[in-house]
């Protein structure tokens, strides 16, 4: 889901950790190394990085391709082989059969079950195309806040995980509490009130 | 601050009650909202909210949806004991439309519809509006922000239940002696 799609989902996170300088080159650096892998014609199944809004399948992180005003947007793609378990099924079936008739044995050890089990879905990832899920990401730099835009736990989780990595900063989700917890103005003592509060029965 | 899994699971009423809060606000209160945020002309409930009713361990899930829902339904069942979990809302500004969904417990966005924008032409466009759709997400960040600060205001002060909360309840019981929250 994108920033210019007709609907969208956000999941808004502040960034804390202070990154070092020049801020341009450090992220560009950090997005290089983790660009997103092509992993067509390999055995990997699943490939996490950071690819261009503009160009999720061409990656370009180059002078300020990623800087729009006083935003940073870039995307994550998330691109995963799905093998239907059938598919796994059928040539395994396949496999086993040919290996019981070149050994002339009427089983086979669950080592051996386990192994062709493997080689079955590493030949057919080699033959499967990734399916691509891109999700943008926007970062202001100054204000130290982040939107990212999908609510799907699994990407927020690889979103979080992929930053860190990258840019040595944490994401810190904005829900009810780390909201709250940093209002502007609000005193030690106010502070301490917001963490004894307990929930309020509204029906008598 | 507590570790970030037991805040979110913790405190996560707090969302809720904010929606409960806020839903009574765009009933009872718009001038209070537009005190908030002077551009505001109008903040309604749109077409979707959502309450949990949770009993030991078993939780009903109370989903009232259409554009003309009744809404009395919901008060129903926060008669009852539930909470608001979801509220899907519409903000007039300037004569431009917003709508989305706020979850109470993550404060996700969802379903989020803009006023229109163009449609970029070229790629020397795209620049342009990437940053007009920015600003009309910031405008709904922002509104929650503010309301929400403004609740939380509230809730750590005497008035809450002094006052909002006895409000929040005639509110419910859908009294007409209603006072201001």
């Amino acid at each position: 889901m994108g920033i210019l799609s007709s609907s969208v989902s956000l999941t808004r996170y502040g960034v804390k950790g202070e990154i070092g300088k020049p801020i341009l080159e450090t992220i560009a650096d950090g997005l290089k190394k983790n660009v997103v892998a092509e992993i067509d014609g390999d055995v990997s199944e699943k490939a996490v990085g950071w690819t261009s809004f503009e160009n999720p399948f061409n990656p370009y992180f180059e002078g300020n391709s990623f800087v729009f005003g006083e935003y940073l947007i870039f995307s994550l793609r998330i691109d995963r082989k799905s093998i239907p378990s059938k598919v796994i099924k059928k040539h395994y079936a396949a496999e086993a059969a040919n290996r019981l008739a070149e050994s002339g044995r009427e089983h086979l050890s669950r080592n051996e079950k386990q192994m062709i089990r493997e080689n079955v879905v590493r030949q057919l990832s080699l033959r499967i195309p990734a399916t691509p899920d891109v999700y943008d990401f926007l970062w202001n730099c100054e204000d130290a806040f982040a939107w990212f835009f999908s609510n799907q736990k699994a990407a927020n989780d690889e979103l979080e995980t992929l930053f860190s990595k990258s840019f040595n900063l944490t994401l810190v989700r904005l829900f009810p509490y780390t909201i709250a917890e940093s209002i502007p103005g609000f005193s030690d003592a106010e502070r301490e009130t917001l963490s004894g509060l307990f929930p309020t029965k509204f029906a008598e | 601050m507590p570790d970030v899994a037991v805040a979110y699971n913790r405190y996560k009423f707090l969302g809720y009650e904010f929606l409960t809060w806020l839903w009574c606000l765009t009933e009872k209160n718009q001038e209070r909202l537009r005190k908030l945020d002077a551009e505001l002309l109008s903040l309604v409930i749109g077409n979707r909210i959502v309450l949990e009713n949770r009993v030991g361990d078993t939780a009903e899930t109370i989903t009232i949806k259409g554009e003309d829902a009744d809404l009395d339904e919901g008060r129903l069942s926060l008669k009852k004991g539930a909470v608001v979990i979801e509220l899907n809302l519409i903000y007039r500004s300037d004569e431009q439309e917003w709508h989305f969904t706020i979850k109470g417990e993550s404060f996700n966005i969802a379903n989020l519809r803009t006023p229109a924008t163009g449609t970029p032409e070229s790629e020397k466009d795209i620049e342009g509006a990437v940053l007009e759709k920015v600003w009309f997400y910031e405008k709904v960040s922002n509104l929650v922000d503010t309301l929400f600060n403004d609740f939380m205001k509230l809730r750590i002060s005497k008035d809450w239940d002094g006052v909002a909360v006895p409000e929040l309840r005639k509110w419910i019981h859908g009294s007409t002696d209603f006072a201001e929250v």
